[in-house]
C-alpha cells in the first residue's frame, strides 16, 4: 500500500488538503461520507449496477493485431472509449453522483476543460435529476462548442470562467469559489487532483479499469499482470484507474504526458520535467510555475492534458521511480492517432493518442503491453482534419 | 512582544485593519498606500502577496492581484518595500497570501526575512490547522513569525479552541461562507452568529473580515469583535482615486 494515500491524504510528500477554513466543513463532510460509502455493500452494488447497465461496462480488452505486429509486442487496448459519453470520465461521475445523493445534495457543480468531464457530469445529473452547473473557461467554450451544446441539451448550466487565462485552471478556481459561496452544493472534481479525499476518491472510482484489466488479461493470456501499462496523464484520472491494482505488482507503469510543441519550446504541459513542488487547487504536487511561484499556463494540442499540475499520486509515483514518464509532442500524438485509425479502425481521443505514441519510443521484444485507450476521438475531429 | 500584541494590549475595541494588495495600483504604490493609511489612523495593515490563482477571493482582489503581477510585483520586491516602510513606520504589518509563492521563495527563508524586515504576522489561508500542526508549526514557532488562522460561522467549537491554542496574535473571523468582496449588509442570521461567537469569550483578540465595506458593517462587527478588516472596499476606492484619508474617515 505504499503508493496509496496515508490517512492525511499524502502520497509521499505530495497531496494533503491545502484548503482555506471556509472549505474545511465541506471537505470533512465529503471524507466522512466517502469513507462510509466505500464500505457499504448497498452503495457499491448501486455503483456496479450503473457501470454495467448505464455505462456499458465491462469495456473490452482488445488485442490489437496490427499494433502488435508493428511494434513487436502483444498490445492490448483497454477500450474506455466505448463507455457511455465516450471516455473513462463517467466512471468517476457515476460514483460521485451516487455519493452526492447519499449526502442529500440537490446541486452539483463541476469544472471542465475540453468538456468531457462536463458532459459526463451533466449526464449523471440528468439521470439522477440533480441540478448541474459546469464551469468552463471562456476560451475552452469557444474551442469545444459541441460539448457545450451537449451539456446544455442534458440540462446543465454552463458558466464561463472569465478570469485569468480563461481555461481549465480558471474553471477550477471558479468552481472552488462557487463551492465556498454555496457550501451546500456538491463539487464533482473530474481528475485525481484537489484536496484530500478527492485524489484518493477519484482513483478509487476509476480503479474499475484495472480491476477489469486483470480479469480480462487472465482470461486471454493466463496471467493477470502485463509487463507494462501505459496511460496518458493531464491531471491523471485514467492513469490512476489503470495503475490502481498494479501499483504493488511487478508491472511497469508508464505515463505519457503532453510535451506540446516540445518540452523546452515554452509551449508544453510536461509537468514532470517542467514542474516543481507547489500547491494548487488544494494539494501539494508538481506544478508548472515561475520562479516567483505564479502558476504557468500550460500548452497542449489536447485540451484534456493542458493542466499545469498533476495528481499528487502521480507526482509520488514519478519521484519514487515507480512510474516512468515519456513526454509526447503534439505531432507524435497526431501520428499515433492516425496509425491507430488506419490500422485498427479506432479513432482515439487526442489525450489517449499520447499514450499510443509511447509505443514508438520503446524497443519491444514480445512483452505484453496494455494501453488505456481513455476516450474516443469524435471531439477532436476538427484538429485531426487540419492535420491530415 | 511584537507590534500586533502591543496594539491589542493598548486597544481592544474598534481596531481597524486595512488590506492592500502589494504593487497595486502601481508597482511602487505599496509604500505610499501603507503610510497614507497609517496617517489616516488605521491600526494595522495587511499586505496581500499577489497570486495567479487566488481561490478564496472575489473579483476585486482577483483583479488587483492580476494587476499587481502585471506590474511586476513579487515577494523579494515586497520585502524591499517593507524595509522602506519600516524606516519611518512602526505600524503592525501582516502579510497575507497563498502558500505557493511563499513555497517558491522557500518557507524558512521567507520566515527569516519576515522577521528581519519587521513583518509581525502572516495569514496564509490555504495552510489549514491540520496542515499547520502536521507540517509547519515547528518552523513558524521556531522562527517566531505568528500565523493567524481563519474561523468561519461553520467552524466547530472544538476546532475554535484548537485554533485559539495555536494563536499568538489574533484570530481572523470570516463573517460569512463566501469569497471576499461582498457588499451587502449583514443579515440577522450573520449577526446572531457574531453574537454566539462573542459569547465564547475567547482569550485572544478576534478581528472580523469579509464583506466589511462601509461604516455600518464596520460598526456592526466592532460590537462583537475587537475590530474589523477591510479589503475589497478599500481596493475599490483606490481604483476610483479616493484618498486613504477620506476612505478611512468615511468608515470609522
Amino acid at each position: 500500500m505504499k503508493y496509496q494515500a496515508d490517512k492525511n491524504g499524502y502520497f509521499g510528500v505530495y497531496g494533503g488538503a491545502f484548503i482555506p477554513e471556509l472549505l474545511y466543513p465541506n471537505v470533512e463532510e465529503l471524507k466522512a461520507h466517502f469513507t462510509e460509502a466505500k464500505e457499504d455493500e448497498k452503495f457499491l452494488s448501486a455503483f456496479r449496477h450503473l457501470l454495467r447497465d448505464y455505462v456499458g461496462r465491462p469495456t473490452p480488452l482488445y488485442f490489437a493485431p496490427s499494433l502488435s505486429l508493428r511494434y513487436g509486442a502483444n498490445v492490448y487496448l483497454k477500450r474506455e472509449d466505448l463507455n457511455h459519453t465516450g471516455a473513462h470520465k463517467i466512471n468517476n461521475t457515476i460514483g460521485q453522483v451516487l455519493l452526492a445523493q447519499r449526502m442529500g445534495k440537490s446541486e452539483i457543480i463541476a469544472e471542465t476543460g475540453a468538456g468531457q468531464h462536463g458532459v459526463a457530469t451533466a449526464t449523471v445529473c440528468a439521470m439522477t435529476g440533480l441540478r448541474c452547473k459546469v464551469f468552463m473557461g471562456e476560451k475552452d467554450m469557444a474551442r469545444q462548442a459541441p460539448n457545450v451544446a451537449r451539456m446544455k441539451m442534458l440540462g446543465a448550466e454552463v458558466l464561463p470562467a472569465i478570469t485569468g487565462s480563461k481555461t481549465l485552471k480558471d474553471a477550477t478556481n471558479e468552481a472552488i469559489r462557487y463551492w465556498i459561496n454555496n457550501p451546500d452544493s456538491y463539487y464533482i472534481i473530474g481528475s485525481v487532483v484537489g484536496p484530500h479525499p478527492y485524489p484518493e476518491m477519484v482513483a478509487y472510482f476509476q480503479s474499475v479499469i484495472s480491476e477489469e484489466m486483470k480479469k480480462q488479461l487472465l482470461e486471454k493470456t493466463g496471467f493477470e499482470n502485463p509487463d507494462m501499462v501505459i496511460a496518458c496523464v493531464g491531471g491523471g484520472s485514467n492513469a490512476a484507474g489503470a495503475f490502481y491494482h498494479y501499483l504493488d505488482e511487478p508491472v511497469e507503469l508508464i505515463i505519457a504526458e503532453a510535451a506540446g510543441k516540445g518540452v523546452n519550446s515554452g509551449k508544453s504541459a510536461a509537468t514532470s520535467v517542467l514542474g516543481s513542488p507547489g500547491v494548487l487547487h488544494g494539494s501539494k504536487t508538481l506544478l508548472m510555475q515561475t520562479k516567483d511561484g505564479q502558476v504557468i499556463e500550460p500548452y497542449s494540442i489536447s485540451a484534456g492534458l493542458d493542466y499545469p499540475g498533476i495528481g499528487p499520486q502521480h507526482a509520488h509515483l514519478i519521484e519514487s521511480n515507480r512510474a516512468k514518464v515519456f513526454a509526447i509532442t503534439d505531432d507524435e500524438a497526431l501520428d499515433a492517432a492516425l496509425i491507430l485509425s488506419k490500422t485498427e479502425g479506432i479513432i482515439p481521443a487526442l489525450e489517449s493518442a499520447h499514450a499510443l505514441a509511447v509505443l514508438e519510443k520503446i524497443k519491444f521484444s514480445g512483452q505484453t503491453v496494455v494501453i488505456n485507450l481513455s476516450g474516443r476521438g469524435d471531439k477532436d475531429l476538427e484538429t485531426y482534419m487540419n492535420y491530415l | 512582544m511584537n507590534r500586533i500584541q502591543q496594539l491589542f494590549k493598548k486597544k481592544q475595541e474598534n481596531v481597524c485593519s486595512v488590506f492592500v494588495t502589494a504593487g497595486y495600483p502601481k508597482l511602487e504604490s505599496t509604500v505610499d498606500v501603507v503610510l497614507d493609511l497609517e496617517a489616516a489612523r488605521v491600526d494595522m495593515i495587511e499586505i496581500g502577496m499577489p497570486f495567479s490563482d487566488p481561490l478564496a477571493d472575489g473579483p476585486t482582489i482577483q483583479k488587483s492581484s492580476l494587476q499587481a503581477l502585471k506590474n511586476g510585483m513579487n515577494i523579494p520586491l515586497l520585502f524591499e518595500q517593507i524595509e522602506e516602510i519600516r524606516k519611518t513606520s512602526q505600524i503592525p504589518i501582516v502579510l497575507m497570501g497563498y502558500l505557493n509563492p511563499v513555497m517558491a521563495y522557500g518557507l524558512e527563508a521567507f520566515l527569516e526575512k519576515c522577521k528581519d524586515v519587521g513583518v509581525d504576522g502572516l495569514i496564509i489561508p490555504d495552510i489549514s490547522l491540520e496542515t499547520y500542526e502536521l507540517e509547519y508549526r515547528y518552523l513558524f514557532t521556531q522562527l517566531g513569525v505568528p500565523l493567524t488562522f481563519l474561523v468561519t460561522p461553520r467552524t466547530s467549537l472544538n476546532r475554535i479552541i484548537r485554533i485559539q491554542n495555536n494563536t499568538e496574535t489574533f484570530i481572523y473571523y470570516v463573517s460569512s461562507s463566501a469569497t471576499t468582496g461582498r457588499s451587502s449588509n449583514f443579515t440577522e442570521q450573520q449577526e446572531s452568529a457574531f453574537l454566539q461567537f462573542n459569547e465564547l469569550k475567547l482569550t485572544v483578540p478576534v478581528l472580523a473580515g469579509f464583506g466589511i465595506h462601509n461604516q455600518e458593517t464596520f460598526h456592526t462587527v466592532c460590537k462583537y469583535f475587537n475590530g474589523g478588516i477591510i479589503g475589497s472596499a478599500f481596493l475599490r476606492s483606490l481604483e476610483k482615486g479616493q484618498s486613504a484619508k477620506s476612505f478611512v474617515s468615511s468608515l470609522i
